[in-house]
């Protein structure tokens, strides 16, 4: 394949002129920080956490939206599915592996939108952290994404462009839920639950924002392990859709 | 064979599972299409000609038998962007222009054409800058022809590619299909439009059933069944005296006037005066692709 960026771009034009995109990863967000946010901007202890409110919403909602900037990618490619793109695409020279790097840049580059436009929310509700600390904690959220990267592919291969929507607002609902987006989760069974979940991780990158050590090895391997458990699945997904009449 | 051959299909079969049991899609068929050749793959609907156009793309693999594109396996073909192919019942991108949709693919392909000439090739010049969600479905038809035209392949597979054209759109289509077949390249077309077969296909395969029934020239094709067609304005004759005529394979009558279907069309014609001397209005002519069509495949059926 020739221009491997060229196409890339093109893709992303494409998701640029989603109308979803704008709704879901960086208008409903924004809202919400700035709904949950606000009335709480001088709660510096959210929940027992050590972290104040602005911090931890403003993590915990760039978490949340993209998770479903990233997860968008699945609703595209079953779109795509629908209308026999991908059968064109397999006419071309354009690998799989190609095929598949350009989707998770597409959705990284949607993911990182959104968490740059929940930094700068933040810092008007008064979040300052050390260039550094901003550094290593986007590093984390950017590391913590790759499971709903993966995942966003799995969607895609396995529904249909009708059922793909729902699926990943359901998706993405019940992990910032379990994960702690809305309300820090301390103890019990769901801290259990939640710590096996890679959105718990996502949000708990806040920490890292305030210097605090990072994820641990729990953390690590929760990640690891969903991404690496997500992609297997995706790939079967993506073989047997293949296999399709 | 002298020319070098595009396409080679050797005893492919494929069955596929249904709740109704195995459909036996493909059951054991020969092609060759031979470089620069284009070829009309023609059948009615459940031939099994898309499953082929599927398998000679790489898209399937063949049960059995084996398949080569331009001496290698398909996907090799597709690899070096040698096969350009529009899709049956396919839809095209959303969120881009027209002119945008055609330079993403182009930008897959390691020799691709001028993006500006194969909008003209395809005639989408003038709505270049249109939406992809807000084509006809003729326009998006010719989209998705642009699409197989830009990589600048030596070989299109065609999979009912007029489909929701209208005259003016199919008879431009067909137009620079003949002035990109005259720079060289192999096409392979299914349809089951009869006159665009006749008129622009080299050669005709025509498939029923999973078979191919019949492989030649239009005209050979055509001569396979009763070669020629007499009408005559004969009112109240007998359609079994007519057909005892010698000469004539079969006889129908519409209202007054009479077809007979002949192998020997001169000597029936000879003895049709002779004996009816008030027949009027008599005209001979070649028996349309139609009529081969609809013959061959209804033997097919019986046998099968």
């Amino acid at each position: 394949m020739s221009h491997p960026l060229a196409y890339a771009r093109y893709e992303l034009l494409r998701t640029f002129r989603n109308r979803r995109l704008y709704i879901f990863s960086l208008g409903f967000p924004l809202v919400l920080y700035y709904a949950i946010a606000e009335p709480n901007r001088n709660e510096h202890d959210l929940g027992g956490t050590g972290i104040s409110a602005p911090l931890y919403f403003m993590v915990g909602l760039a978490a949340f939206g993209a998770m479903n900037a990233v997860l968008g990618s699945g609703a595209r490619i079953a779109a795509e599915r629908s209308v026999g793109w991908n059968r064109q695409l397999r006419l071309t020279p354009l690998s799989t592996r190609t095929y598949f790097r350009v989707k998770v840049a597409t959705a990284y580059v949607m993911g990182a939108l959104t968490i740059a436009l929940l930094y700068v929310a933040g810092a008007t509700l008064g979040v300052h952290l050390q260039a550094g600390n901003w550094l290593a904690m986007t590093g984390l959220v950017l590391i913590g994404l790759a499971p709903f990267a993966a995942l966003g592919i799995l969607l895609g291969h396995l529904l249909t462009s009708d059922s793909v929507g729902p699926a990943i607002g359901g998706t993405t609902a019940v992990f910032a839920l379990l994960g702690g987006t809305w309300f820090p989760i301390t103890g019990g069974v769901m801290q259990k639950i939640a710590e096996a979940l890679p959105s718990y991780w996502l949000v708990q990158a806040s920490h890292v924002g305030l210097g605090e050590k990072g994820w641990g090895a729990t953390g690590w391997l929760v990640v690891a392990a969903w991404t690496v458990g997500a992609a297997v699945l995706a790939r079967r997904a993506y073989a047997r859709d293949t296999q399709r009449v | 064979m002298s020319q070098p051959t595009g396409i080679e299909l050797r005893s492919v079969e494929k069955t596929f599972g249904s709740p109704a049991g195995p459909v036996r899609a493909v059951r054991g068929i020969d092609v060759d299409v031979r470089e620069g050749e284009t070829v009309a793959l023609l059948g009615p609907n459940g031939a099994g000609k898309s499953t082929t156009v599927d398998i000679l793309l790489g898209l399937q693999q063949p049960d059995n038998g084996t398949v080569t594109v331009f001496g290698g396996p398909p996907r090799q073909a597709v690899a070096a962007g040698r096969v350009g192919a529009m899709l049956q019942e396919g839809g095209v991108l959303r969120d881009l222009t027209v002119a945008e949709l055609v330079a993403m693919m182009a930008a897959l392909f390691p020799r691709p054409v001028d993006v500006e000439e194969t909008l003209r090739l395809a005639q989408l010049t003038d709505i270049a800058e249109r939406r992809t969600e807000r084509l006809s479905g003729g326009e998006r038809q010719r989209l998705r022809f642009a699409v197989a035209l830009v990589s600048n392949p030596d070989l299109l597979v065609l999979d009912e590619p007029t489909v929701g054209m209208d005259v003016e759109s199919r008879r431009a289509f067909w137009l620079t299909v003949r002035e990109l077949s005259a720079r060289g390249k192999t096409f392979l077309f299914a349809t089951h439009y009869l006159e665009e077969a006749d008129t622009y296909a080299d050669r005709v395969v025509l498939m029923a059933h999973g078979r191919v029934v019949a492989d030649g020239p239009p005209t050979e094709i055509k001569a396979i069944v009763g070669s020629r067609t007499i009408r005559a304005t004969l009112p109240g004759t007998p359609l079994e005296e007519l057909e005892r005529l010698p000469g004539v394979t079969h006889a129908e009558r519409h209202g007054e006037s009479v077809a007979l279907s002949c192998s020997d069309s001169d000597a029936a014609l000879r003895e049709l005066i002779a004996r009816y001397p008030e027949a009027r209005d008599i005209e001979v002519r070649g028996a349309g692709l139609e009529e081969a069509f609809v013959q061959l495949t209804a033997d097919e059926e019986v046998a099968a």
